[in-house]
């Protein structure tokens, strides 16, 4: 059977992606940010090995434009190639999905109450890319490698458009997706990882709010058995984080998945990249 | 059940900040779809030829055409206009995030990198209009 094997977090910052691509992540300015990733790179190469990540993300005006706003969505195609978001496409590899999963998925949430909405053909942009960056290949410069080491399926959150969905409702929907992956009959080794934050804003006066302490107590409470964050409404997210820290809603779609308790595998945060706090958390579930 | 009207009530409530409403998509729906049209090479190309003329394709309101031409970015927030989208004008323009999102702070982009070096922008003052208000704390209050 299909088994959720662990959690990861992480902020998705466009910049990190380009310190990436521009082989910049050693400079004095990024090496603090990028140094936070080797634990864990050097984990999913020599431990973890996942067959499938279920990537939790959300588009930045790139696949979705205002036409089309769906609050779930997961992508069952074969692939899923990089966007070009104004300034031509990260020159890393074509997304291999894994649609048998990622169909089961979406018919099993839809039968456990969860209205998904299915991509057949999507571009994916830096919110799905950064942190396969941040997470694969082995060597210290951080070379993106010719293929990503395992399939991935997309898991789309509107967190753009008010109001994006609760993170009570994030939270749940992780229990189905667990529960969902736990029915599908082949031997896979899944991670589930959520993305985007920490705190940032990126707009207006107030732009460039971070707040240290608020981002620390909210990874601790993604550790062990307690369930507090279930119940932090969307204006704690903005009025603590910034506008745009509501990304971290994903993170619980992600901590939902693991279920009653998780263990901690290893924790990272820096301020700033661009106008972003990072924030990386790994996590296992503890049976 | 969340009751609808305090939550959006509450979403006004953070200053220096637009929330990305369903009235703001609405009233920017035409300024964003314009704003997405120049992820695509041959519209960029169109648009730094004639601006002007480029825009006249699209049902902006006077207030947005002009807010667009002359890149006032605090002003398309308040006109409907969301950060991702807005992204795509400025990045025609060749600025990176920090320099377009430092433009609406007041600041120079020196002075706001050098603040998100030192830690960011803190919190305190910066949580609530109402708050502000009854503390006779103004900072940021708008």
């Amino acid at each position: 059977m299909a088994r959720i094997t662990a959690g990861v977090a992480t902020s998705h910052i466009p910049a990190l992606g380009v310190a990436v691509d521009l082989g910049k992540t050693a400079e004095a300015y990024w090496a603090p940010a990028f140094a936070g990733y080797e634990w864990t790179r050097a984990w999913q190469a020599a431990e973890a090995k996942p067959d499938v990540v279920i990537l939790v993300f959300n588009d930045h005006a790139t696949a979705f434009d205002m036409k089309l706003i769906p609050t779930f969505a997961i992508g069952c195609a074969e692939r899923f190639v990089p966007a070009d978001e104004g300034w031509g496409p990260r020159p890393v590899p074509v997304v291999e999905g894994h649609p048998d999963l990622a169909w089961h998925i979406a018919q099993s949430l839809i039968l456990d109450e969860f209205d998904m909405t299915i991509i057949n053909d999507m571009d994916v942009d830096h919110g799905l890319t950064v942190p396969l960056s941040m997470n694969f290949g082995t060597d210290a410069a951080f070379t993106t490698p010719a293929a990503w080491p395992c399939k991935v399926i997309p898991l789309a959150v509107n967190v753009v458009t008010f109001p994006p969905p609760t993170g009570n409702r994030c939270w749940a929907l992780g229990e189905a997706v667990a529960r969902a992956v736990a029915s599908f009959p082949e031997d896979l080794n899944v991670q589930i990882w959520g993305t985007g934050g920490m705190s940032h804003q990126l707009q207006g006066p107030r732009a460039g709010l971070i707040n240290r302490d608020w981002d620390n107590g909210f990874l601790d409470g993604l550790i062990g058995d307690s369930d507090r964050l279930r119940h932090v409404p969307h204006i704690e997210y903005l009025r603590e984080t910034g506008s745009e820290g509501i990304e971290m809603v994903m993170w619980l779609v992600m901590r939902g998945a693991l279920g009653r308790e998780t263990r901690l595998l290893h924790r990272h945060y820096h301020v700033p990249a661009s106008n972003t706090a990072v924030g990386h958390i790994v996590l296992e579930p503890v049976a | 059940m969340t009751d609808i009207h305090a939550y959006f009530a509450e979403l006004e409530d953070i200053p220096g900040t637009r929330v990305y409403t369903g009235k703001r998509a609405r009233e920017g729906y035409h300024l964003n779809q314009f704003a997405m049209s120049l992820m695509k090479a041959d519209n960029r190309a169109r648009w730094k030829a004639d601006e002007a003329a480029y825009l006249a394709d699209w049902h902006l309101t006077d207030e947005q055409r002009k807010a667009v031409l002359s890149r006032d970015y605090n002003r398309l927030l308040d006109l409907g206009g969301n950060i991702y989208f807005l992204a795509k004008m400025f990045s025609t323009d060749g600025l990176s995030f920090v320099q377009a999102v430092s433009t609406m702070t007041g600041m120079s982009v020196e002075d706001y990198q050098a603040m998100m070096v030192a830690g960011g922008r803190s919190a305190v003052g910066q949580r609530s209009i109402r708050a502000n208000a009854a503390s006779g704390d103004n900072k940021g209050a708008n």
